[in-house]
């Protein structure tokens, strides 16, 4: 193995894992039908909280409780917006992005730029080299997130609740004449993708970056959105998604980073163009069958005609 | 809520006799959608052991009451009481744990799911924990108990509309229900299936199940139910009465009013040929219509009979020019339309009623005036290209909609709140509108009750009375031996020489269908 290629490897599970967390929270919220582009805001405030916390003394673990916390306390706003109050689901997904965004900047202004040491590797040397030296550089959230994975899987499509959820999403009044509540069960998913979007923002500062910036999230809430409709909202093709799409952003940073020379801003906007592409490719190969959940989006009113 | 075994889902006799309650009770039942009423004192009285036929007019609030009786929507006013028990009904699942089940008219089933998952979501539901592969044995049990041979890892989209309710029953069944609603079974299933059916709701009614039929056949009425209630413009106008005291005709006018006599098969002489369809091919996987030729002249009108999935809805996809025939030649009088586009077919007078109103020819969201006004767009009539008239597109609605006798409707109300019976009549105005020569419409009746059926049929023996040409396409054998003069068998996407005359008998139909020729 080369060193380059070991030295990717290395980093992979810092830009994966937040995308990881992130899409696989987002694909429980759409699988139970409701349209859900809050990732973006969900991360931020989960990002900025996490950091706050440990810099208010608290342990990484605790902080990244709080950021999940924070995530879930901005989803329930989403959650109660659209499947309580049934506001339309992009509308209320884009202003919940917005509230994201906005809180972070105001409460998190006094904190940016404050390194903190955060969530500690495995194991710092005493590995030795080459691949157990890789793996003692990682953090406890690489296995805790790909048994998340695992287990998102096994619930969805072999659980009965799973069942109930993908009944949801695929059809609301069907799933109701048989006694799921409909709304109970869109309201516990949402909560699942703040829970795990707020995760994904607090491994950006609690266990990556080790520090807050205003708007280190930087768009990855985005690629999220792009990386369930990629992976035909599918935990495997999730995590195939968020490795493509994480690598290639760690592949960009590790070559500039060994001096190779172009422009910042057109390797800023490669991970883009690389989902555009990634995009029209699988649309195309899968044909009109993308896998979409059939009332994804759709606001269900029990009294309406079906 | 509560948790039953899973063994105790059919009722014993001694259960069901018990106490001589009723096993569903609904009295004083009002309910409006948005200030529209759809139910206003109506009751309906079910006994334990009977078949008891729910009639009525298109929109007559049938299917509304059985909502309310399943929990879907909550009543404005009146009392619901299950086997001498008030009980509250706030949801579905409400009425599931009351023992309730209800198979819709629009079935129920998820999709993607395969008819084993289903019933896995439904238990679940009820509370009861079971893993997939219990719910598998569970459904071939059921099935063969019923006779179905249902496969319990069908995908439902992929199965037929009669496979598909048969699972819809195996699951109401599987929830432990005992009182049984089943909301125009019989419209979506050919004759010996509709037999089956009934048949079956026989058999469950003498195991102690009460069942209510909701149907527009009355022959079905007369045939196999013990009781009927009718209902008209949201009331009850006749409750529970045993069908032995009660002609035929009294229901009728009961339900509907003065009905007309059905139109009469028309006999007058042919003019010039309208369409001419000859070796009409097309392969999908398999041949699915193979070498259809056809000939329909002006005032007369073609039937074609057979089991729905035979090639109907391709040959009526290959004349609207949705789907390309892999060979063959489609004529309007005398101009090639093979390869023309809808829109042309359309401007050259061929027009096409499909099965599914809400599918393929409306749609549901817009204003009856919108949907009238969708296929005049292009010619100007409703202002030029930058500029669309509302007042002109409803002047012309309103004008459809009393040549017609839409009910129910005004230009502005949305095309979804219509009857069944009423949306097909604003089809018909739409596609009945000046210019056309030949109407393709496949079962332009299904669904609908008795006057719009034969409201409906009056409108197409019109229209070629005027010298249009109509290919009539359905399952109902009645519809074409009334309508048709000439009648041809459609099987397995082979198309017989037309029977005439003496040759055209219920019978030699029948035996066309089921050949294998
Ligand atoms: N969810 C709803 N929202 C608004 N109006 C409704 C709704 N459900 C039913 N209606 C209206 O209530 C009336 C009764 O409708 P219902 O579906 O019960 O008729 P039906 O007797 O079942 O007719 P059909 O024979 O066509 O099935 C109709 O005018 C219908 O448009
Ligand atoms: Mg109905």
């Amino acid at each position: 193995m080369s060193d380059t290629f070991l030295a990717w490897l290395t980093v992979l599970p810092g830009y994966t894992l937040p995308l990881l967390l992130a899409s696989l929270g987002l694909m429980i919220s759409e699988r139970a039908g409701v349209l859900n582009l809050c990732p973006e805001g969900f991360m931020a405030v989960g990002a900025m909280t996490g950091a706050l916390a440990v810099l208010a003394g608290y342990s990484p673990a605790v902080a990244i409780l709080c950021g999940i916390l924070a995530g879930t306390g901005l989803s329930l706003l989403f959650g109660l917006a659209t499947v309580v109050f049934r506001a339309d689901h992009t509308l209320a997904g884009l202003a919940t992005v917005a509230l994201g965004l906005g809180i972070t900047g105001v409460l998190g202004r006094p904190y940016v730029q404050k390194p903190f040491d955060g969530l500690t590797r495995l194991s710092e040397t005493s590995w030795g080299e080459g691949l157990p030296r890789l793996l003692g550089q990682q953090n406890l959230l690489l296995p805790i997130s790909l048994i998340l994975v695992l287990a998102v899987w096994y619930w969805i499509f072999r659980r009965p609740s799973g069942l109930s959820l993908r009944a949801v999403g695929e059809d609301p009044a069907a799933a109701d004449v048989v006694g799921i509540d409909v709304q109970l069960t869109q309201l516990g998913a949402v909560l699942a993708s703040g829970a795990l979007g707020g995760l994904a923002g607090a491994y950006l500062s609690v266990a990556s970056a080790h520090v807050w910036v205003e708007g280190m999230v930087a768009g990855r809430g985005w690629v999220a959105v792009a990386i369930v409709i990629f992976a035909g909202w599918r935990p495997r093709g999730v995590l195939f998604g968020a490795i493509l799409f994480g690598g290639a952003e760690a592949a960009m940073l590790r070559l500039q980073t060994q001096g190779v020379e172009f422009p910042l801003y057109l390797g800023a906007m490669l991970p883009y163009a690389l989902t555009l592409l990634v995009f029209c490719i699988a649309c195309a190969r899968r044909g009109r069958d993308n896998g979409a959940p059939a009332a994804l989006g759709r606001v269900y009113l029990r009294q309406d005609k079906h | 809520m509560t948790h039953r075994s899973l063994n105790d889902a059919s009722p014993t006799p001694q259960q069901t006799g018990a106490g001589e309650a009723p096993a569903l009770l609904l009295k004083g039942i009002d309910k409006a959608f948005d200030g529209k009423v759809a139910l206003s004192k109506a009751g309906f009285r079910l006994a334990w052991g009977e078949v008891h036929a729910l009639v009525g007019e298109n929109g007559a609030g049938k299917s509304t009451i059985m909502n309310v009786a399943t929990g879907v929507y909550g009543p404005d006013a009146g009392e619901i009481i299950v086997d001498g028990r008030d009980v509250p009904l706030r949801s579905p699942g409400d009425a599931v744990d009351a023992g309730i089940g209800m198979v819709h008219q629009h079935f129920r089933l998820v999709g993607r799911f395969t008819v084993a998952e289903n019933v896995a979501l439904a238990l679940h539901g009820a509370g009861r924990r079971v893993t997939l592969a219990e719910a598998a044995r569970l459904v071939s049990e059921k099935s063969a108990e019923l006779g179905f041979g249902l496969d319990p890892n069908a995908v439902i989209g992929r199965i037929s509309v009669a496979e598909q309710q048969r699972a819809e029953i195996v699951k109401v069944l599987l929830l432990g229900a005992r009182i049984l609603i089943l909301d125009e079974p019989t419209a979506v299933l050919t004759g010996d299936e509709a037999r089956a059916l009934l048949t079956l709701v026989r058999q469950l009614s003498r195991s102690g199940h009460a069942v209510a039929l909701i149907t527009h056949k009355l022959q079905e009425v007369s045939d196999h139910c013990d009781r009927i209630t009718v209902m008209r413009q949201g009331c009850t106008v006749m409750d529970a009465v045993a069908m032995e005291e009660t002609p035929v005709d009294t229901i009728i006018r009961e339900a509907f009013g003065e009905v007309r006599e059905a139109p009469r098969r028309q006999m007058a002489a042919p003019g010039a040929e309208l369409l001419r369809i000859d070796h009409l091919s097309l392969t999908q996987d398999t041949p699915v219509l193979d070498d259809v030729s056809l000939c329909l002249r002006a005032g007369e009108i073609l039937g074609i009979a057979g089991v729905g999935g035979n090639g109907q809805s391709e040959l009526v996809a290959c004349l609207n020019g949705v789907l390309r025939p892999d060979s063959g030649r489609i004529a309007l009088s005398g101009e090639d339309l093979a390869k023309a586009s809808p829109a042309h077919r359309r401007r050259a007078g061929l027009r096409i009623i499909p099965a599914d109103r809400f599918d393929s020819a409306m749609a549901r969201g817009l204003t009856l005036a919108e949907n009238l006004a969708l296929t005049g767009l292009a010619d100007g009539r409703f202002g030029p290209w930058w500029r669309l008239s509302r007042r002109k597109m409803k002047q012309a609605a309103a004008k459809s909609l009393t040549a017609f006798n839409v009910l129910g409707g005004t230009p502005s109300t949305p095309a979804a709140l219509l009857s069944g019976g009423n949306a097909q009549k604003v089809l018909l105005a739409r596609e009945l509108a000046a210019g056309t020569k030949v109407v393709v419409a496949h079962s332009p009746a299904r669904g609908l009750d008795l006057r719009s059926a034969r409201a409906v049929q009056d409108l197409l023996a019109e229209a070629v009375a005027d010298g249009a040409a109509c290919l009539l396409i359905s399952e109902d054998l009645d519809e074409i031996m009334r309508m048709c003069s000439a009648v041809s068998v459609l099987n397995r996407g082979r198309l017989s020489a037309p029977l005439t005359g003496s040759d055209l008998t219920p019978n030699r139909l029948g035996e066309l269908m089921v050949g294998h020729a």
